[in-house]
């Protein structure tokens, strides 16, 4: 069974197809990179699996059921979870209350609206979030008035406590310092022991350190896919995107 | 501040709000007495208001139909049917409740303006069926209740509902129990997802929450406490006309809460207050009062729009909840 597919996957603006009828298949446990050009479709197509965009065709599949309908909230009960390319904490709420939201709908799956998960449980699972970001001394700012990379992190500590199977993590190293850079990368991988990671990046150095397998995407369509050395290599690739 | 310090805190500041409402019946002269009961049914009101604007951020311009439920749900069953008061009262804040849920499930597909617009909408249609009904409402006459209907026995006791200090310690459990509601909800994870909602709702839902579930929850409780707020009103009052359900009884909720600050537990009842007693002095100079509510409602938006609860909030007591 695969972890994730999908097959033909398509998605038209008007006339234009910003995603063409993909297929992508995800083994569990793998860190896969979708690199491309600037609209090549890679937003748009990492929305449609997490259901924040829907698909005009073509199909999806997690864990060997068929997702295509299902809203985005009930994608993350099942373990689809994505950050935002751009920061989308909550800038009013201290950073807590940022991963408390996450912590207490994980907490409180298949149960009522008015289902209360035990405080303790939740206070010591937001400190463990906020502690494997390295925010736990912020855990009482608010979350606007962080540093552009510490927002960053707090919006991954968001989706880990989500507790996904699969992350979806676009262009999270946007905006972020060399330093901080190289802490994500140990971030990522400490978070691909216990989930799958699907991650959008423009660094060819972070894709490079991090992925198992890339994908390459142009114009709405699946241009190559292969180990990162067999994507340095291939010539279609460098003609399209790596510019050489 | 630790958790516990926070926590006393809040509790310190509500329960001190309560016993400086309980203590001032001794005080006040008979005027102000009777004013104050009105006020802290009306601060139910806009507690009921302030669940949806202030911390969900749907802004309503339709609640007058949710107070009038209540107003008309528990009048009109002790006006025609000779209803016991408490289950009048039980009747008219059901009638608000459920009223919300309805219109929520048809108004809450909009958001932003079209929501005011559409919640604008069907207020007015329910102020027109006040009058459209004349035979059974008497429109703008409205219905008044007798002395005798608004009193029953309780344990051997005569409750008697046009009893001024009966009547004020009523209001006061009215407005703690709202207090305490509110409160608790907003302290709640329930009222942390509404105000993640109101902050941005794309993220809440990715966060796995189905908004409109908590939309509609929100939208009845505010009604359930306008109702709740409208029928201890005609009850304590012995009053209901149709100008209860016109277009200023949704806008005075509004202004209240934004004069005391939106989002801000103890604001509705700051807000309601002073406009209250704004309006009463400026109705002795003149009968266009109105244009005070309209200079005050504009003042407000351009110069002033976290209220006063939420400018204290922001400059010094960041934990008022």
């Amino acid at each position: 069974m695969t972890f994730l597919s999908t097959q033909a996957l398509t998605r038209s603006f008007g006339g234009i197809h910003a995603v063409a009828g993909i297929d992508l298949d995800l083994r569990q446990g793998e860190i896969r990179a979708i690199i491309g050009p600037n609209g090549a479709g890679k937003t748009t197509f990492v929305s449609m699996i997490s259901g924040r965009v829907d698909p005009s065709s073509g199909a999806i599949l997690f864990e060997g059921e068929d997702i295509t309908a299902l809203r985005p909230w009930d994608r993350v009960l099942r373990g689809i979870v994505y950050t935002f390319q751009i920061t989308s904490v909550f800038r009013n709420l201290s950073c807590f209350d940022n991963v408390a939201l996450s912590v207490q709908r994980s907490l409180s799956k298949g149960r009522a609206i008015w289902y209360r998960p035990d405080p303790e449980a939740v206070r010591a699972a937001v400190d463990d979030a906020l502690q494997r970001v390295g925010l736990l001394t912020r855990s009482a700012e608010l979350a606007g008035e962080l540093s552009y990379g510490h927002q960053r992190l707090l919006e991954v500590a968001m989706g880990l406590a989500l507790q996904p199977k699969l992350l979806i993590l676009d262009e999270p190293t946007q905006g972020l310092s060399e330093q901080e850079i190289a802490d994500f990368c140990r971030l990522v991988k400490e978070i691909a022991a216990s989930a799958t990671i699907l991650l959008i990046e423009h660094n060819m150095d972070v894709v490079m350190e991090l992925a198992h397998r890339i994908t390459v995407m142009n114009n709405g369509t699946l241009l190559a896919e292969g180990s990162p050395d067999e994507i340095m290599a291939n010539l279609d690739v460098q003609r399209a995107y790596l510019g050489t | 501040m630790t958790f516990a310090d926070k926590r006393m805190r809040v509790l310190a500041l509500h329960a001190g709000l309560v016993l400086v409402l309980f203590a001032l019946q001794f005080l006040l002269p008979d005027y102000d007495h009777t004013n104050f009961t009105s006020i802290m049914v009306l601060a139910t009101y806009a507690m009921g208001y302030n669940i949806l604007v202030g911390y969900t951020g749907l802004l309503s311009l339709g609640h007058a139909m949710f107070f009038a439920a209540g107003l008309y749900g528990a009048g009109m069953g002790v006006y025609y049917f000779a209803l016991h008061p408490v289950l009048a009262f039980v009747i008219g804040s059901a009638a608000g409740l459920i009223l919300a849920a309805l219109i929520g499930l048809i108004a809450l597909r909009t958001t932003g303006v079209a929501f005011m617009i559409v919640t604008m909408m069907f207020a007015q249609a329910a102020f027109l069926v006040t009058l459209y009904f004349n035979d059974v409402t008497h429109g703008d006459e409205g219905l008044t209740l007798t002395q005798a209907a608004r009193g029953f026995e309780l344990l051997g006791w005569h409750i008697d509902l046009t009893n001024p200090t009966l009547r004020y310690n009523l209001a006061l459990s009215l407005f703690t129990g709202a207090l305490v509601l509110c409160l608790a909800l907003v302290r709640s994870p329930i009222g942390r997802v509404l105000v993640a909602i109101r902050e941005n709702e794309e993220r809440t839902r990715m966060l796995g929450y189905d908004a409109r579930h908590y939309k509609l929850l929100a939208l009845s409780l505010s009604g359930l406490l306008s109702g709740a707020a409208g029928a201890a009103y005609v009850l304590f009052f012995g009053y209901v006309g149709s100008s209860f359900a016109a277009i200023q009884y949704s806008i005075y909720p509004l202004l209240w809460v934004l004069l005391g600050g939106v989002g801000t537990v103890v604001g509705p009842v700051i807000g309601t207050l002073l406009m209250f007693y704004l309006i009463e002095i400026s109705r002795d100079h003149t009968s266009s009062y109105m244009i005070v509510v309209g200079v005050m409602l504009v003042l407000l938006v351009l110069w002033f729009p976290k209220g006063i609860a939420g400018t204290v909030r922001a400059r010094w007591w960041g934990w008022i909840p």
